[in-house]
This record gives structure tokens, C-alpha cells and sequence, in this order.
């Protein structure tokens, strides 16, 4: 059989969740559907193919935590039902291994984690504010428009990473890079090295995005060296550097940051 | 005056654009390089075109000559080439264009029924065949339809499957003398797979060949109770045709449920199997499984190869296969027996192959409840997308993914017309994952070149006379290599992740090179 290429593609999980906005969960099974779903059955299905990125308990990790009442690309239960088989292209692989009834219990199942309250977030995201725009974040990201674009746009990061993702990120950036994101340094014919995020790549060339945000094509072949950095970030670790109460803050001023109504 | 006017226009139509294309044009397709006539170019699976116009000299010069555009993404096609005008099919249609312009000369669909559901695979069409004045595609929702070359009318459609049940079709046909010979795909279905041929003329059933045996049937005791029913052996990729043995090859898929075999003891004939039929008669004349109870879901859906080549000193006539359970086989092509195999990429899940081709399976690599990590993923270390022989270099030539996954084993319940895999995967990230074009000796197996990709290939093969090797990349690089060495001579990035397998023709006396990507298809020239 052919598999669709979406299951190779990066599995960096996109869906994007609202805030409780209405405090509404929607009912756990379809209405339409004949029989009521198999929650215990939805969550093994959940388990195993969606925890990679939604996290084992479904509140987050790579991807966004689904423990919330409104999922934005999911509104009801036939779009939860679609996202689920068809995945949101490129970063959420479709499910095109699961039968209707799969569907229809994992569907369940992630309705029932939007009835879970969310993780309580110790800080201050006024104060966190304040503490990234001391910290020197701007440099390289991009808040509602205002910042620099050298590293990942963090204007809608609270619906895409948990807190705890977030704070793992700030303390260690290199063990929490988003798939794909690879740091990479090139040495050209004439000597010159080159560092910065990969762009893109292919078989015969890549794109290096640098600090100063310059874009360099190169051709693979008439490169004198290659090393794709993994691990590795060109962000700054922050351990040691903010206190334990300033860390809280600016985790809760990122978890904060959410696509508007 | 009107009258000649007239006559000469039909003249003109009958000598050009209608060209009959009986089996012996097919047969000896060495004879006209100019034109791709079969699925391989020729009978034997070579993907192999005698022009070499285009070399490694000039290749550097090539450009896009016209491209054509789908309506649709992610097309397979392999397109057929006859005397100027450019055959390609795609989900439900088919058109003639303008091999010169790309300019469309007719189009023929066939609406997809609303209850169609593709399990397990995507909405393609890898291609349409011709013989005399037809040309011959198959339908998603399951028929074989003959369409007329001139204008494309429909002439006949044959119901070859019940879509409901699961089966479909996405194989371009292998027309041979007087026969149509087309496989199902259905495998994640719990399908009870065959081929079949059919009469070219009249789309008569001419025979069929269960993949599963039935009571009383040679094989059955290969599965136990009533397994055999819903035993998969989908048959999606285009076999190949000795015309001097008389004999179809044809590989056929996993048994069903593919990745829970507890359902299924025993060996599961004809499943992960290449089988020799009788052209006549549609009688098995020999078969070769290269995965006994198959639980990964590695179809032996790679195109075989049939060349001739020295074995221990002694001439023999072969058929080769680079197998998605990633050992390349060599077998006799008239008896079946193995005469050799070794593995062409990395492979976890058997320490070698015993002396009759068995493989010795490494323990605790089938799917379990906690996943086992095996080389290579579910896709194989190569899958439909076809290989190529070059008689000029004598080489074997196969884009290797190299890629592995966490197979995981889950209970199956056959509901008809749905999913019955039991289990699945987990990939592991794309970064860890790659892939080649390597050439092998064809009658060893052994690796003369190779050249590496960005990522586990789609697209297959071509060489040419001209000393190249065409293929594409997943990231849309399309791209030649030296036949020889392997080495990179011309890439061109057209922007579509290409799935497909290239072809060359002429026109005009000039050599042409086809790729589709994605939802374009691209004729480049010098």
C-alpha cells in the first residue's frame, strides 16, 4: 500500500486551542453517532498515536494540550472528528489508519480531556512581561508584531506549547527545539562560515537564515564542510540567569500569549 | 474539391494521430526508441530508453520544453508515448495531449462515486496501457475501461471489483497479446485478492487468478479457519511479460490483517509473493514468497526485472526484485528457483535468507502491544515506484529509502469496506531518515554506487542510453546522474514533491525526459 506522505512529514502537532472562553465543554459523544463512543478505547488510540505531541495525559508537549473546552480548529464534533482523520497539513499527520469508530472514540476521549482544568500557572504574566522585554527575547522573537525574526514568532505560543514545555525551552533551549529546527554551520568554497537556522534543505541545497535574519542559498556539492548542529540552539540558556519567581512569571507571560478571539 | 479535402483529412487522422499499436510494436519496443509503449517501456520491466541525445555531456542544457497541469495534487503517473501524442491517466480520467505542446487533444472521465472511500492509499492512477486502437485505465471505484485512442470514447468499462467491499484500482494495466492483464489494490481492507485478465477486445473476463487459495486449492492450508477470506494479497503494481515463455509476473501485497498476523498462522500463500502465471490460461506455473506470515506490511510491490546473466558461469534467464522487506532476489524466470539474495538496505528483522530464499526472522521483531523498532518502516526500503536495468552499463538501478519505525499490534475486526490493519506505526523523525539511488550488480545484488538523498524517496528510475540515470526527490529535485559512477551531473527543482516515475520519447527526433510533480507535469529537452 501506498501511505500518505503526511505520516512522514514532521509530526509537530498544529492544533491551535482557545481558552475556555464559554466554560462549555461539548457533549462527550456525537449526537448523530449510533452508539456511544468508547472512551477507554479512545484514549489507547489517543495514546498511541496522538501523546507524542499532545503529551500521554493530553495536556501538551511538542504539541498543544487539548485539555480545554474549545479547540479552535475543531469547534464541533464533526471538524474534531475531520482534524482527527485528516490531519492539519503540514504539521498534524492525518489518521488515515483509523477506522470511523477510532475516530469517533478518540473524539471522545479528547472531549472529555476539555472537562480537565488546566494546569495552574504560578506567576505573573504582567510582571513576565516585564521580565522578557528585560531579558533581551525581543532580539530574536516576535510578540504581536513587535521584535526581531530570527528565532520562532512567539506571538501564539500558549496555543501551541504547555508551560511546562515553555520553561523547559527557556532553561534549555536545545532540549526543546520544535521539529525540524535544526542549527546548522557551513564552510563555502571560499572559506567563509556560515552559521545560523536552516531554512530548508533538499538533496542538493540548502537555506541558512543567520542572526542578522540574511538569507544564504547555498549548493550543497560546492561546500567545503556541512555540520548540522543537533541539540543545538543559538538561544541562550536562562538557568541561572532569572530567579525562580522571575522564570514563573515570563512562563506564564508566554503560556498567556493566545490567538485572539 | 471538398471530397479530397475530406479524404485527405482522414488520411491524415488514420496515419497520425491513430496510430494502431498491435502487440508486436509493444514486444519489440527496441525497435522504436522514439516511443514508450508499455508501463516499463518494454515487457521486461526495464524503464530503460535507448535515446541518447540527452548524455552526460549536455544534460547540463536541459529545459522545460511544456508542463502540463492537473486538476488534481500528488499525481503517479507513468504516461505512454505513441507517435507524437502523450497518453496520462489520473483518479477517474485519462487524456491524450500534444506530445509536441502539452496541448490537450481530448479528456475522459469517470465521476468518483460519493460512497468511495480510498483505504490505505491515495486517490492516483500510475498510468494507462495501449494495444492496437485502445488505450486501457483503471478506475478507483474498480473498472477496467477501454477508451478509443482517437477521441477518447469510452468503448467498454468492466466492474473488476466491488468498491464497497474495499477493492480499488490505481495500477496502470499490462496489455500484452490480446489480453489486459490488471491487479486490485484493497490490502488494508481484508480484501481476497487476484489477478485478472481480460479479453482486449470485448473486456471479457478471459481469467482469473485468486491470490488466496480457496478450499481444496494448492496453498489453502496455509491459513487457518475462515482467515483465508479476508486475506488481503492486493496486486497493485504493474507486473511484467515474457513473451517467449508465455508467462505474466505479477507481486502480490500483505495478507490482512496486515500488522496483527495472530488471526492468521501459518505462511499465508500467496501473500508477499511474486507469482509466474500461464498468459493463456492464468495458471500459477510457479511462485516465490519473500515473506512468509507477513506482519509489517511489505507487498512484494516493486516492478520485477527480467534479464539474462551469468550465474556460477552458466547463462540463465532471471527475474529480478528489490523486495520493500529490503533484500534484492534473484530467481530462475522459468522454474522460480532462487539462486541468490542479500539485503540492499538496512534491515533489522532477518539475519540473512536461507538456500532456498526463506529469510531466518530475528526474534521479537514482529508488531507488538509496546511497539517494536524495526529497519525498514511500513513503507519498505522501496515500494511502487518502479526500478530501472540499463543493458548499456548493465546495472540495477533502485531508489532505497532508508527508514525505520515502532510497529505496533492491535486487534482487527473485519467490518466490509473498512480498515482491517491491526495496528500501525510510529515513524521515527525525519531527520534520522534518508534516502539513495543505488546501483547494484544485478546478478549479485552487490552495490557498485550510490548517491545519497535528503530523504526517503517516491519517485522511480530511469536510465537511458545516453549514460544517465534519472529520478526524482520527495523535496521536488529532479535530477541526473552518471550511469557509471553515480555522480550528479543536472538538478532542477520543480516545486512539487515528485511521486512518479519518468519517461523518455522523442519528438520531432528530439529526445524528451517526463516527470510528473505533484500536480505538474514537466517534458524537459535540450
Amino acid at each position: 500500500m501506498r501511505v500518505n506522505k503526511a505520516l512522514v512529514a514532521v509530526v509537530l502537532c498544529g492544533l491551535v486551542i482557545r481558552p475556555a472562553a464559554l466554560g462549555q465543554a461539548n457533549p462527550v459523544t456525537s449526537q448523530t453517532s449510533e452508539k456511544p463512543a468508547d472512551l477507554p478505547a479512545g484514549k489507547r488510540s489517543f495514546e498511541r498515536h496522538c501523546a507524542l505531541c499532545h503529551g500521554m495525559d493530553g495536556k501538551g508537549g511538542r504539541g498543544p494540550g487539548l485539555n480545554r473546552a474549545r479547540l479552535v480548529h475543531a469547534p464541533d464534533d464533526a471538524a474534531l472528528k475531520s482534524v482527527i482523520s485528516d490531519g492539519i497539513p503540514p504539521e498534524m499527520p492525518e489518521g488515515w489508519f483509523f477506522s470511523e469508530e477510532d475516530v469517533a472514540n478518540v473524539a471522545a476521549y479528547v472531549r472529555s480531556l476539555g472537562k480537565m482544568p488546566p494546569d495552574p500557572l504560578p506567576g505573573d504574566p504582567t510582571r513576565g512581561a516585564a521580565a522578557y522585554a528585560k531579558s533581551g527575547c525581543a532580539s530574536c522573537h516576535i510578540i504581536g508584531g513587535a521584535g526581531s525574526g530570527f528565532g520562532p514568532d512567539l506571538s501564539e505560543v500558549g496555543d501551541r506549547r504547555n508551560a511546562a514545555y515553555i520553561r523547559r525551552a527557556i532553561l534549555k533551549p536545545g532540549a526543546a527545539l520544535p521539529d525540524g529546527f535544526l542549527y546548522v554551520r557551513a564552510v563555502t568554497a571560499q572559506g567563509e562560515t556560515i552559521e545560523g537556522i536552516r531554512a530548508n534543505e533538499d538533496t542538493f541545497s540548502i537555506q541558512i537564515k543567520d542572526a542578522s535574519g540574511h538569507f544564504h542559498s547555498l549548493r550543497k556539492q560546492e561546500l567545503k564542510d556541512l555540520q548540522k548542529l543537533r541539540g543545538q540552539s543559538p538561544m541562550p540558556s536562562y538557568e541561572g540567569v532569572l530567579d525562580a519567581a522571575t522564570l514563573d512569571d515570563l512562563v506564564a507571560y508566554l503560556a498567556s500569549q493566545r490567538a485572539k478571539e | 474539391m471538398k471530397t479530397l479535402l475530406t479524404a485527405l483529412l482522414c488520411a491524415l487522422f488514420a496515419g497520425g494521430a491513430a496510430a494502431q499499436v498491435p502487440f508486436e510494436r509493444i514486444a519489440h519496443a527496441d525497435k522504436e526508441p522514439g516511443n514508450w509503449l508499455t508501463y516499463s517501456r518494454n515487457y521486461q520491466g526495464h524503464r530503460f530508453s535507448p535515446l541518447a541525445e540527452i548524455n552526460a555531456a549536455n544534460v547540463g542544457n536541459l529545459k522545460i520544453k511544456w508542463a502540463f497541469q492537473f486538476p488534481n495534487p500528488s499525481n503517479e503517473v507513468s504516461p505512454i508515448v505513441v507517435d507524437g501524442v502523450m497518453y496520462i491517466t489520473g483518479p477517474n480520467a485519462a487524456a491524450a495531449l500534444d506530445a509536441r505542446t502539452g496541448r490537450t487533444l481530448w479528456i475522459w472521465k469517470r465521476p468518483i462515486p460519493t460512497d468511495y472511500h480510498n483505504i490505505g492509499f491515495a486517490r492516483v492512477n500510475r498510468g494507462p496501457a495501449i494495444l492496437d486502437d485502445k488505450l486501457y485505465v483503471t478506475t478507483l471505484d474498480c473498472y477496467l475501461v477501454a477508451l478509443d485512442l482517437k477521441s477518447g470514447t469510452q468503448l467498454w468499462a468492466t466492474k473488476v471489483g466491488d468498491y464497497k467491499l474495499g477493492y480499488s484500482m490505481t495500477v496502470a494495466p499490462l496489455a500484452i497479446d490480446g489480453k489486459v492483464v490488471v491487479g486490485v489494490s484493497g490490502g488494508e481492507a481484508g480484501i481476497r485478492g487476484f489477478v485478472d485478465a481480460y479479453d482486449a477486445r470485448t473486456g471479457k473476463q478471459a481469467w482469473r487468478f485468486w491470490t488466496i487459495p480457496g478450499p481444496g486449492e494448492p496453498g489453502h492450508e496455509t491459513w487457518s479457519g475462515e482467515s483465508w477470506k479476508t486475506g488481503g494479497g492486493s496486486t497493485w503494481v504493474t507486473g511484467v511479460y515474457d513473451p517467449e515463455l508465455k508467462l505474466v509476473y505479477w507481486g502480490v501485497g500483505n495478507p490482512g490483517p496486515d500488522w496483527n498476523g495472530d488471526v492468521r498462522p501459518g505462511d499465508n500463500l500467496y501473500t508477499c509473493s511474486l507469482l509466474a502465471l500461464d498468459a493463456n490460461s492464468g495458471r500459477l506455473r510457479w511462485h516465490f514468497q519473500f515473506s512468509p506470515h507477513e506482519t509489517h506490511d511489505w507487498d512484494a510491490a516493486h516492478v520485477p526485472v527480467l534479464l539474462d546473466a551469468k550465474i556460477n558461469g552458466r547463462e540463465r534467464k532471471l527475474i529480478v526484485n528489490a523486495n520493500r522487506n529490503a533484500f534484492y532476489y534473484v530467481l530462475d524466470r522459468a522454474t522460480g528457483e532462487f539462486l541468490t539474495g542479500r539485503p540492499y538496505a538496512k534491515q533489522t528483522w532477518a539475519r540473512g535468507l536461507d538456500g532456498k530464499g526463506r529469510p531466518v526472522v530475528v526474534a521479537d521483531t514482529e508488531p507488538n502491544e509496546k511497539g517494536a523498532l524495526v529497519y525498514p518502516n511500513l513503507n519498505g526500503a522501496t515500494v511502487w515506484f518502479s526500478p530501472s536495468y540499463s543493458p548499456q552499463t548493465g546495472l540495477f538501478y533502485v531508489a532505497v529509502r532508508e527508514i525505520g519505525s515502532v510497529y505496533f499490534k492491535r486487534d482487527a475486526e473485519y467490518k466490509p469496506g473498512t480498515f482491517f490493519a491491526g495496528g500501525g506505526e510510529d515513524e521515527l523523525p525525519v531527520d534520522d531518515a534518508w534516502g539513495a539511488i543505488r546501483a547494484l550488480d544485478p546478478a549479485s545484488g552487490e552495490m557498485r554506487w550510490e548517491f545519497k538523498l535528503h530523504s526517503p524517496p517516491w519517485a522511480g528510475v530511469l536510465s537511458t542510453a545516453g549514460g544517465l540515470v534519472f529520478s526524482g526527490s520527495d523535496e521536488g529535485n529532479f535530477y541526473a546522474l552518471d550511469a557509471r559512477t553515480g555522480k550528479p551531473l543536472w538538478d532542477f527543482q520543480t516545486g512539487g514533491g515528485i511521486n512518479a516515475n519518468p519517461i523518455s520519447f522523442n519528438v520531432d527526433g528530439h529526445q524528451r525526459i517526463a516527470i510528473s510533480a505533484n500536480a505538474v507535469l514537466y517534458v524537459l529537452g535540450l
